[in-house]
């Protein structure tokens, strides 16, 4: 038997270095300084594109250019549980415009362009969100042929209605569909088919997918001044593996933004195991949470490919979660209040902004970067339904109060959407407790400090004293 | 089920890890169960019933062998029953609207 044909679990993990190294084609090698350090913003130049690029990619595709929306009556309502002179103007970026229904298709552009540059057949992504679709959607339109993997359904057999959905968009648009059962060993089986097809790893964490969200932080930034005439205050960006954090960061950055602050917000599915066969079908969102938020902030490469290049410390000024319950009542407000049908995972960065927009300034400029298309499965009513049947109590009351796995509640007013501070200091500790098991607590070089300053944004004074407790 | 000729579209299942072959560090629950694997696909073969190992060609013209569940599998997604939790939030929150809007 050769080599390449020991589909062992071991033997396949074995070649996982070269299997990816041939499907992204990208020599990550090049950009390894020391220790665990890596020359990041040298791979973001060398294997990315300028923003120019990008938009002109973008355009081949009609990807981007979504409308920047103000909600009006959104803000209007925040004004009423919020102090004399609090209640900023909460704007919206509808990205659901893009070809696939979600901002993914920015990143889906940029690896389907490259696919097809570099002479592969097809693409593969492994993935039970709006990527799937958004890969799917920029594969038919440059001739490419695609494969999806989602993680789908439980030993039982049942799956949730979001990730169905998702999975029948992919369909549509012509890609083949690999539906597995639950556990990490998604990865393993995505390995055997880039090795069986040759077809490029469209994976969400390359430095072009990233880089396909750059447009949309300039844009959001350009809209918000032509329409304003300032800067935004804030961006509120939902966080689950950080490119969307990362990506929109470097595009405010790129537009010249002096001030605006980077927001990260999840839903909070604390408690649950990712892992779990059990745990699979009680949470009511497959994305945007704290299950992959949590983790990616604290360890970014953890990903598909060798060196990720969604890196959210590095850009991240503040981070809060909220609850199941908070996103599908704001889900309903977008649509009453706003006329706009959207989400509902896609609404967690929504209801944060919700609650923030209290505590800012009347004059102050908040922005949602995202919508998501809304379809059958993919809404509060089916989403609900199927959340019953596993046993999970919905009810009205406070939020704060649900337990995740065990209850959704809806609020009773939104006076009671709160969005909970989750303190970056504490990932930044967990980033380096990491880091000290990787180097089996040996002390940090010089690079080494140099660059987890950099990771974690913080003084190298910092970093060396925390690294040093091993906490 | 109906039996499926060739050229039909099928969903056929497969088991691609056994419970031992798992990777280490799973919680016991998914440690105990299969990784298993759907593929959708039409026929190769000739005609074939249920539970049969089958082969089939995929959306990207792969090759895959399988044991045949379904035939003609339909997408069982809907928009759910309405939920009397959210009925009537848009209805409360205007309300609210109307009041200020009232006071002003």
């Amino acid at each position: 038997m050769s080599a390449k044909n020991d589909q062992s679990f071991r033997a396949v993990m074995a070649r996982k270095n070269d299997i990816m190294k041939r499907a992204v084609g990208i020599d990550y090698g090049q950009f390894e300084l020391e220790g665990l350090a890596f020359d990041y913003e040298a791979m973001m130049e060398k294997a990315g594109y300028t923003l120019d690029q990008v938009q002109k990619i973008q355009g081949e595709t009609s990807v981007g250019n979504t409308p920047l929306i103000e909600l009006k009556n959104l803000t209007k309502l925040a004004r009423l549980d919020a102090k004399p002179g609090k209640g900023a103007r909460i704007f919206i970026k509808d990205e659901a415009c893009n070809p696939s229904g979600s901002f993914k298709a920015r990143r889906a552009a940029l690896s389907c362009y490259q696919a097809q540059k570099l002479g592969y057949p097809g693409v593969i992504s492994a993935t039970s969100g709006n990527y799937g679709a958004a890969v799917a959607s920029q594969a038919a339109i440059r001739g490419l042929k695609c494969i999806v993997v989602q993680e789908l359904y439980d030993s039982q057999g049942l799956s949730q209605p979001e990730i169905l959905e998702k999975g029948r968009a992919c369909e549509a648009y012509g890609a083949e569909v690999v539906q597995l059962s639950v556990g990490p060993e998604l990865f393993y089986k995505f390995l055997i088919l880039l090795e069986e097809t040759g077809f490029f790893n469209a994976s969400l964490y390359t430095p072009f997918g990233i880089a396909g969200i750059e447009t949309l932080g300039y844009e959001l930034t350009e809209q918000v001044r032509q329409s304003t005439g300032s800067d935004p205050t804030a961006v509120i960006v939902t966080h689950a593996g950080g490119g969307n954090v990362t990506g929109t960061a470097r595009g405010l950055e790129k537009a010249g933004v002096k001030n605006t602050e980077v927001v990260g917000a999840s839903v909070d599915l604390s408690g649950l195991h990712m892992a779990s066969d059990r745990d699979f079908n009680r949470k009511s969102f497959t994305t945007g949470h704290t299950g992959f938020g949590v983790p990616f902030a604290a360890w970014p490469d953890r990903a598909d490919v060798p060196r990720n290049a969604a890196r959210p410390l590095r850009y991240l000024d503040s981070y809060y979660t909220v609850t199941q319950g908070e996103v599908f009542y704001m889900t309903e407000l977008l649509a009453h209040l706003e006329g706009l049908e959207r989400g509902p995972a896609g609404n967690t960065s929504l209801a944060a902004a919700y609650a923030l927009a209290r505590e800012m300034d009347r004059e102050d400029i908040l922005v949602v970067q995202e919508t998501e298309y809304t379809g059958a499965g993919k809404h509060p009513n089916p989403q609900l339904t199927f959340a019953r049947k596993q046993g999970i109590s919905i009810k009205r009351g406070n939020p704060v109060e649900s337990k995740p796995g065990e209850s959704i509640i809806i609020p009773e007013s939104p006076a009671q959407i709160s969005a909970q501070n989750l303190e970056l200091e504490g990932l930044k500790r967990s980033y380096l407790k990491k880091a000290r098991a990787e180097k089996n607590g040996d002390p940090l070089s010089s690079p080494e400090i140099n660059y987890l300053a950099a990771e974690l944004s913080s003084p190298e004074q910092w970093v060396e004293e925390e690294y040093k407790k091993g906490n | 089920m109906e039996n499926a000729k060739k050229g039909d579209w099928v969903q056929i299942f497969k088991v691609i890890l056994n419970p031992e072959e798992r990777a280490p560090g799973l919680p016991p629950e998914t440690s105990a169960v299969p990784l298993t694997m759907k593929v959708k696909g039409f026929l190769a073969d000739q005609a074939a019933r249920a539970g049969e190992t089958v082969t089939i060609h995929t959306a990207t013209e792969r090759t895959v062998q399988g044991e045949l569940i379904v035939v003609n599998p339909a997408y069982e997604i809907d928009f759910g029953e309405p939920q009397q939790e959210l009925l009537k939030i848009g209805f409360e929150v205007r309300k609210l609207l109307r009041e200020e809007a009232d006071k002003q």
